[in-house]
């Protein structure tokens, strides 16, 4: 110590170590753990408190402080004290900027718990890497300085303390000694908190008037502030709380058992284990499970780990299990109690925090990995956005990084879930970009957006509407027209390519596919032109009672053939999609040489040469390509469905 | 551990178990083709012990590959052997053939060996294999910089760390998507600290290498380290006599860099003791944390050192 003002750390060492090894192992071995977040800004002493959290409970050696007391020196920014906040600060660029930027796990032990502190900044654009921190977290400690009072960064750790679903809430009111430890200054800080709290929606939280510098009521109470002992407060140190609040891992085995299967452990013929991370509950052989999604049912006959088969697992523990029966169960299936279940669903609302320096592309497809499960999702445009610092609703088009939204998600298979509340294990998700493979977001699902539709357990008539719905989708035919060479074929594929990555079921209908086949009987007189047409309309009525989205690309240059196509197909699935190029631009690309033969008359009926086209007078959709790409136009074409034709319905 | 187990709320022990245990399922599940790193000192014991009991009855379903300096204690290739052949894995040994051939050694080459052997050897050593997951014993309470890595760190294809460009790790879900020619490291035992491994491998009964535990052993003295001569490889500098002195080793790596303690300590809990009541930390008895000053670790797991 080369500050006289620090009071003696009090975790020196346990004088059991000393006397009685074997009797401190076996208290060792039954401590409990709790994780923890501290959130709070640079100037909010955050690193001091985590540093001397660490320095209290002997976790500094003397070499760590040796190199700690020169470094102070050098650059600290406490004088000739001891500048706890650089034990804390690892990476190098971080040293230099004196800021947290990522989120760092430390690890201390008191005589009754192991913990272990998630330490991130808390700058509004790190917001991502709060969440991150916050995500493993049973407790909160949001740090003030007394100087300041509630500010807006303190709302923002609240809340998104809160979003994450944290319920061990601690707000540590910091630097009591730059307020000569006054009961008042604190007394207004904590209410001023609670009008906010309470409007957010925290139950409950516990205050503390701290000094980390100092280390007041750090592991003891202090003598700075005697009122503190009062009824009226929490009266307990902040070391005493850590110690002793309640951990989730106590909440999640009341819960109903659930297990994701991580892996199918087969070595031989005569063994097949279940191995997974248990949820929530409690398992014993004899049990009854269901396994989702396929709702299939057996008893547990063995829980099977290296030291011996057990009685009884428990919430939080890793095994294989064994059951009575062979039934179908793989990687990403949900091993459940059998009469309490969670819910299958492919739609669900959910809050999402977007984590990528890229915006969400809504309707494009990421993986979505959700407990074991990893299945392909879209996200819808989002209904709002919250401002993290008023908490006001913001009307968005997407989510940029540290955007917090709550949006439609969509998978394309149905997957077992509950809701985040409930169960975190499984209603919070990643997105992973599929290019990239990076982690762009992280979410947590509210409710499922239409009743969970187990198809696997009731037969349905198989009808339209059931080819439809098991795919997931409305159909509908795209009927694209225009002139040779208006870019149709080009940008009917990249439209198709977009609803595939959707996980819609299409089908393009083109020259190519229809003429070598089902019309190769057919030339390009007019009367040829018709038929042409007439029997692309009908096989897209075949295909849309069969529940496909048909894309055609043809010509197809006269208005009643079009029309008689629209009657083919039931109210409102038809999308006439005009792309508008003019004669000249489109003669000017002619990138089969078409217009040319044209032109020298080697090509009789060309269409816009020597045939009429009939342009659309009310298209669903019109793209003028001489203003926007082909990609562009796509984007147009699918956003347009997605905002008029699939999402009323859900 | 756990055995019998009818209470309610885990020990903090029984939860790094439970994941770790998750962790190694993950990658098994996730990736293409893991293998663990096997280092032979406690940190990988541990480490080997979670990935036996995170696929009983079945053997842990990828290699070990030990990425050898030829510069090991004896005793650390004797358990090497022995864990192989009881957990019934692979055992896969890889040297740097270039530092072979130019005959690279800790007396003679200083840092030039560390990174010939370990961290060269290492990336020849993944590459030649196809290894996409590596599993590694480090833990975050080591040093600085790995206090912040994730437990899925990923490399380039040179087998580079960004530390600066970490992919997001929320509740236990990890994303082991990469490109073609990307690995990852994981570490399943970031969460463990040095008491929680001591005190898992008493409760478990795990076999660690004789050298943790104190005994009569030959030493010499030098840059204020003690160094014990294990066999002739090591040359002793003019004047030097090896002392016979009652020592252990906290850290176990290539012998003439890791330097050893005076203790008395024969047993697991007396080791215990010893390291609760100790006042430097762990890796001051390794030489290599002392290059390009604090951030020595963190610029070497850029160049792709473990």
């Amino acid at each position: 110590m080369t500050d006289t003002t620090h009071p003696e750390p009090v975790y020196v060492v346990d004088s059991l170590i000393a006397e009685d090894i074997d009797a401190y192992l076996d208290t060792h071995q039954h401590k409990t753990m709790l994780r923890f977040i501290t959130c709070g800004s640079v100037d909010d002493g955050k690193s001091t408190l985590i540093g001397r959290l660490l320095y209290d409970s002997k976790m500094i050696f003397e070499d760590q402080l040796a190199a700690l007391e020169a470094d102070s020196k050098k650059v600290g920014t406490q004088g000739q004290g001891i500048d706890f906040a650089l034990l804390v600060d690892g990476l190098a660029a971080e040293r230099e900027q004196g800021i947290t930027i990522d989120v760092a796990y430390r690890f201390f032990n008191t005589e009754k718990r192991k913990f272990i502190v998630a330490d991130t900044p808390g700058h509004e654009q790190y917001t991502r890497n709060m969440v991150t921190g916050a995500s493993t977290a049973d407790l909160a400690v949001i740090l003030i300085d007394a100087r300041k009072g509630v500010l807006t960064q303190t709302r923002r750790h609240s809340f998104l303390a809160h979003l994450i679903g944290i319920r061990n809430i601690v707000l540590a009111v910091n630097k009591m000694d730059l307020v000569d430890y006054s009961q008042s200054r604190f007394d207004e800080i904590v209410a001023d908190y609670r009008a906010f709290a309470s409007s957010i929606g925290i139950e409950d939280f516990v205050a503390l008037p701290i000094s980390g510098y100092m280390g007041d009521n750090i592991t003891t109470l202090s003598d700075n502030t005697p009122w503190y002992a009062a009824p009226a407060y929490f009266g307990r140190s902040l070391v005493d709380h850590l110690e002793t609040v309640e951990v989730d891992t106590t909440r999640d085995l009341a819960k109903p058992f659930r297990m994701p299967v991580q892996w199918v452990n087969r070595p031989n013929l005569d063994f097949r284990g279940f191995a997974g991370l248990i949820a929530s509950g409690s398992i014993r052989p004899g049990d009854a499970i269901r396994v989702l999604p396929s709702g299939k049912t057996s008893t547990v006959e063995r829980i099977v780990t290296l030291d011996g088969d057990l009685p009884q697992a428990v919430a939080g523990q890793s095994v294989t299990l064994t059951f009575a029966d062979e039934i179908d169960c793989s990687r990403g299936d949900v091993i459940a109690l059998a009469d309490n279940p969670p819910q299958v669903a492919d739609q669900f609302e959910a809050s999402v925090v977007w984590m990528a320096d890229h915006a969400l592309i809504p309707g494009r497809a990421y993986w979505l990995k959700i407990g074991t499960q990893m299945v392909s999702a879209t996200v819808q445009a989002p209904k709002y956005t919250i401002n993290v610092n008023t908490m006001e609703h913001c009307a968005a088009k997407t989510l940029e990084l540290n955007a917090i939204g709550v949006a439609e998600i969509t998978t394309d298979r149905p997957i077992t879930f509950e809701p985040y509340a409930d169960n975190r294990a499984l209603g919070g998700f990643i997105l992973i970009d599929k290019i990239g493979n990076s982690t762009v977001a992280a979410g947590m699902l509210h409710f499922s957006l239409r009743r969970a539709q187990n198809v696997h357990w009731q037969a349905l008539d198989v009808t339209r509407e059931a080819r439809a719905e098991i795919k997931n989708q409305r159909p509908g035919v795209l009927w694209f027209t225009g002139l040779s060479g208006s870019g149709k074929s080009t940008i009917a594929n990249l439209v198709e390519k977009k609803l595939h990555a959707l996980g819609k079921h299409t089908f393009l209908l083109d020259g190519d596919n229809v003429r070598h086949g089902l019309n190769k009987d057919l030339g390009f007189t007019e009367a040829d032109r018709i038929e042409n047409i007439r029997r692309v309309g009908e096989v897209s009525r075949l295909m849309t009672d069969a529940g496909l989205i048909v894309l055609t690309a043809f010509i197809s240059p006269f208005r009643a053939e079009r029309d008689l196509a629209r009657s083919l197909t039931p109210e409102g699935e038809f999308f006439e999609v005009f792309i508008d190029t003019p004669l000249d631009v489109a003669e000017a690309r002619d990138v089969k040489g078409l217009y040319k033969k044209a032109r020298s008359g080697a090509l009789k009926n060309f269409t816009g040469i020597d045939s009429p086209y009939e342009a659309p007078e009310n298209p669903e959709i019109r793209i003028d390509t001489t203003k926007i790409s082909p990609a562009d136009a796509a984007e147009l074409i699918v956003a347009k469905l997605l905002g008029d034709y699939w999402m009323p319905e859900i | 551990m756990s055995q019998g187990l009818a209470r309610s709320t885990l020990t903090h022990l029984e939860r790094l178990e439970a994941e770790s245990i998750h962790i190694i399922r993950e990658v098994v599940a996730e990736a293409e083709n893991p293998v663990m790193l096997y280092s032979v000192g406690k940190d990988s014991a541990v480490m080997l012990h979670l990935a036996r009991k995170a696929f009983y009855p079945a053997p842990p379903p990828f290699p070990l590959l030990h990425v050898d300096t030829t510069w090991k204690f004896r005793a650390m290739y004797d358990l090497r052997n022995k864990m192989a052949e009881l957990s019934g894995m692979e055992l896969l040994v890889y040297q740097n053939p270039e530092a072979k051939e130019r005959g690279i050694n800790p007396f003679d080459h200083g840092a030039l060996h560390t990174d010939m052997w370990k961290t060269e050897g290492l990336k020849q050593a993944l590459d030649k294999y196809g290894f996409d997951a590596a599993f590694g014993g480090a833990r975050r309470d080591e040093e600085k910089s790995r206090a912040k890595e994730r437990i899925f760190s990923f490399r380039t294809a040179s087998h580079g760390w960004d530390p600066k460009n970490q992919r997001p790790e929320l509740w236990n879900l990890y994303n082991a998507k990469k490109a073609k020619g990307e690995s990852i490291r994981v570490f399943p035992i970031s969460n463990w600290t040095e008491l929680d491994v001591w005190q898992y491998i008493h409760l478990n009964d795990i076999p660690i290498v004789p050298l943790y535990f104190a005994e009569e052993r030959p030493t010499v003295e030098r840059d204020g380290m003690l160094l014990m001569v294990d066999d002739d490889r090591f040359p002793l500098q003019p004047g030097e006599v090896p002392v016979m002195r009652s020592i252990r080793f906290r850290t176990l790596g290539c012998y003439p860099l890791t330097g050893a303690v005076e203790s008395s300590a024969k047993t697991l809990p007396e080791v215990i003791q010893e390291t609760l009541l100790t006042t430097t930390s762990e890796r001051q008895g390794r030489a290599i944390d002392k290059d390009a000053g604090g951030a020595g670790m963190e610029v070497k797991k850029q160049q792709g050192y473990f």
